[in-house]
């Protein structure tokens, strides 16, 4: 079992490092002076100053080194401040590897700081989905299984095949205008104060301001979950072992839960990673719809303000969340299916 | 009234039977022609795609509106009202015209991403399954790579860097989105490699090129229709969110998600604004997944795709 885990985080480093690539790429790519961005105005700029702040940021080297500077930070190098060829003085990035994503250049303070801030919000709201997306989609998933080629198995199919066609911010809003507008019983927005209210947190406002975010975020996994539960269900209530219980004289039920089930299951359970990431993109469009105070948020914001250095920091943020969720589902599965470990 | 020989009999039989030659295409015709479920779907799809096509200018003539004609005084008109069949929007724009207008440029999104999406897809899926070795390794690395990052994401910062037209959102979303594919292709390709007509058209001879284009793509093109319905379904809902996030097509041009996001901010006054954009997103993806679900049937009657998804 450790040598599996051990290999499956040796396989997750070359993909971390495409993600950086990819940041990097982008961040390069994209149009403008980064100078002019912290500057504002760089045209009033003395160029001695946003010479100097170009060489102290390292925009003047080669865009291989630029990376290296990003990744495993420049302190550990002195870098040429005035020009003449020569290192003068260490920098002062620590890089990525050593938690250090730069300075976000709208807000002036470090993007970690800032993303340390919002993320557990952001992590409230796709885990709350995720648990939600699970247990509902398991739940129909069985219900329909059971109930096979009637009207309930109909519903089941309908409620899996409206979730994943509904747009998330539609769906939304819908519900904002009958709960919030209409009726009025549930609050449109506001999750911001109850997170910044000094003292306890009440259990119960808080419910109500995640009802229907979690609702809306869930309802894709709850679709995906409930057809792949019936289809994983149905091929196994068609095998030899199953057949065999019920020929012993098993009750239904007893076969059902305690061979079926199981069995039915273990495919699930790898889909923790992908529907994390899911999760986590549809967190960005959710958390703009109800106003959740989380990353995606941020993200949103930054790509406005061409905030590079908090953008790119988000990404690398996100998929590394994205990462550790599929190594950690696939551990689970290699766990519970011991025929995974040894291929 | 007939009279019922065994000659006749015989004679019907025979033409009940299966024809021997009767190919896997035609057998899935068949199926979708008793499939109601999925040619309903078809029908609405074909329809919503001509209404987009050829009504706009049929409209605007017949009702004399004109797309981006704003009309302060008679803002937020309900739906009903005279000469706006769905009301008016925040501009005194007419909906339906708009409707018509952004539709078409949902459309033409989702049918070209999906076709380049496929064509990307599709072809480094048979490289890399067939070919193996180094370049297969690459690819799979940027497969798993594109695949570890919250693909909305990425479309949020490139949507931010490039502001995107339709066109260059088409470009991007084909980009980004060809990683399922070609995974999906390349695990069909690695198994159909070992089978024995491939191992056969091998020994006598025949070319790599030739036994991919005439022996292993025609195999793998039932999974790469299905995926493609549904990757067009799914693109629809893409394009949607980027527009609601404010990084998609870029107004005066309406499309379906981005007539939501002007709606958003009206919609006390004007619900009808909300509800119509989103029930045509809802119905257009809606059918593209039915049709996909249908082709699957059909396709694949073993279904052994099910749970590939």
């Amino acid at each position: 079992m450790s040598t599996y885990i051990l290999k499956r985080l040796l396989q997750g480093i070359p993909t971390f490092f495409g993600v950086t690539i990819i940041a990097f790429l982008m961040m390069l790519s994209a149009p403008g002076d980064p100078i002019a961005l912290i500057t504002y105005n760089p045209t009033r700029e003395d160029p001695a100053v946003t010479e100097s702040l170009r060489r102290k940021l390292g925009l003047d080297e080669p865009p291989f080194v630029q990376y290296i500077y990003w990744l495993v930070g420049n302190d550990w190098t002195k870098i040429d401040m005035d020009g003449d060829g020569e290192g003068d003085t260490y920098g002062e990035r620590k890089g990525l590897l050593r938690g250090d994503l730069g300075q976000s250049l709208k807000h002036r303070r470090p993007v970690s700081e800032l993303l340390i801030e919002k993320i557990p919000a952001t992590l409230l709201l796709t885990f709350s989905a995720l648990i939600v997306g699970y247990s509902m989609g398991i739940f129909l998933g069985i219900l329909a299984a059971i109930n096979h080629k009637t009207w309930v198995d109909q519903m089941v199919r309908i409620i899996s095949v409206m979730g994943n066609s509904v747009p998330q911010f539609w769906l939304g809003l819908i519900l904002i205008i009958i709960f919030s507008v209409q009726l009025n019983i549930l609050p449109m927005s506001g999750m911001r104060d109850i997170t910044r209210r000094s003292g306890g947190i009440d259990m119960i406002e808080t419910a109500k301001h995640m009802l229907l975010p979690v609702l809306v975020l869930s309802l894709g996994t709850i679709a995906f979950i409930s057809r792949f539960t019936r289809a994983g269900l149905l091929e196994v209530f068609e095998q030899d072992f199953v057949r065999t219980a019920k020929s012993k004289g098993i009750a239904n039920r007893r076969v059902w839960w305690i061979h079926a089930l199981p069995n039915a299951l273990l495919p699930v359970a790898t889909f923790i990673g992908p529907a994390l990431g899911t999760l986590l993109a549809g967190a960005v469009i959710v958390e703009k719809v109800f106003s959740w105070p989380g990353m995606g948020r941020l993200v949103v914001d930054g790509v406005f303000n061409r905030d590079y250095p908090l953008v790119m920091g988000s990404v690398v943020v996100a998929s590394l969340m994205f990462i550790v969720g599929v190594l950690i589902s696939d551990i689970l599965y290699a766990w519970l299916d011991p025929r995974i470990r040894f291929k | 009234m007939t009279v019922t020989t065994p000659t006749t009999t015989l004679l019907k039989l025979e033409e009940d039977a299966p024809q021997k030659t009767r190919s896997l295409w035609q057998n899935a015709i068949r199926h979708i022609l008793g499939d109601k479920l999925t040619l309903t779907a078809l029908l609405v799809l074909g329809i919503m795609t001509l209404l987009c096509v050829l009504g706009p200018p049929l409209v605007e003539n017949v009702l004399e509106l004109d797309v981006n004609r704003v009309d302060i005084p008679n803002k937020f008109l309900s739906p009903g009202a005279e000469g706006h069949i769905l009301g008016t929007d925040h501009l005194g724009r007419d909906q339906l015209i708009r409707l018509l207008y952004g539709g078409r440029v949902s459309l033409a999104i989702a049918y070209s991403a999906s076709v380049m999406t496929i064509l990307i897809g599709v072809t480094l899926g048979l490289i890399s399954g067939f070919y193996g070795g180094r370049i297969d390794d690459l690819i799979t690395w940027v497969v798993t790579t594109l695949s570890s990052v919250p693909a909305l994401f990425l479309l949020l910062i490139a949507a931010a860097i490039w502001t995107p037209s339709a066109k260059l959102l088409i470009i991007l979303l084909a980009l980004l989105g060809w990683v399922g594919t070609c995974r999906l292709v390349r695990g069909e390709v690695l198994a159909l490699k070992e089978r024995e007509y491939i191992l056969a058209a091998q020994a006598v001879g025949v070319s790599n090129s030739r036994v991919v284009i005439s022996h292993i793509l025609p195999n793998v093109l039932p999974i790469v229709i299905i995926t493609m319905t549904i990757i067009a379904g799914n693109l629809i809902l893409v394009e949607s969110g980027l527009s609601f996030l404010g990084v998609g097509v870029q107004a005066p041009t309406p499309t379906w998600g981005n007539m939501l996001t002007d709606a958003r901010s009206y919609f006390n006054i004007g619900t009808h604004l909300v509800i119509w954009p989103g029930i045509l997103i809802m119905v257009t993806v809606l059918c593209f997944y039915l049709v996909g679900d249908g082709l699957r049937d059909a396709l694949d009657p073993r279904g052994s795709w099910r749970l590939t998804e």
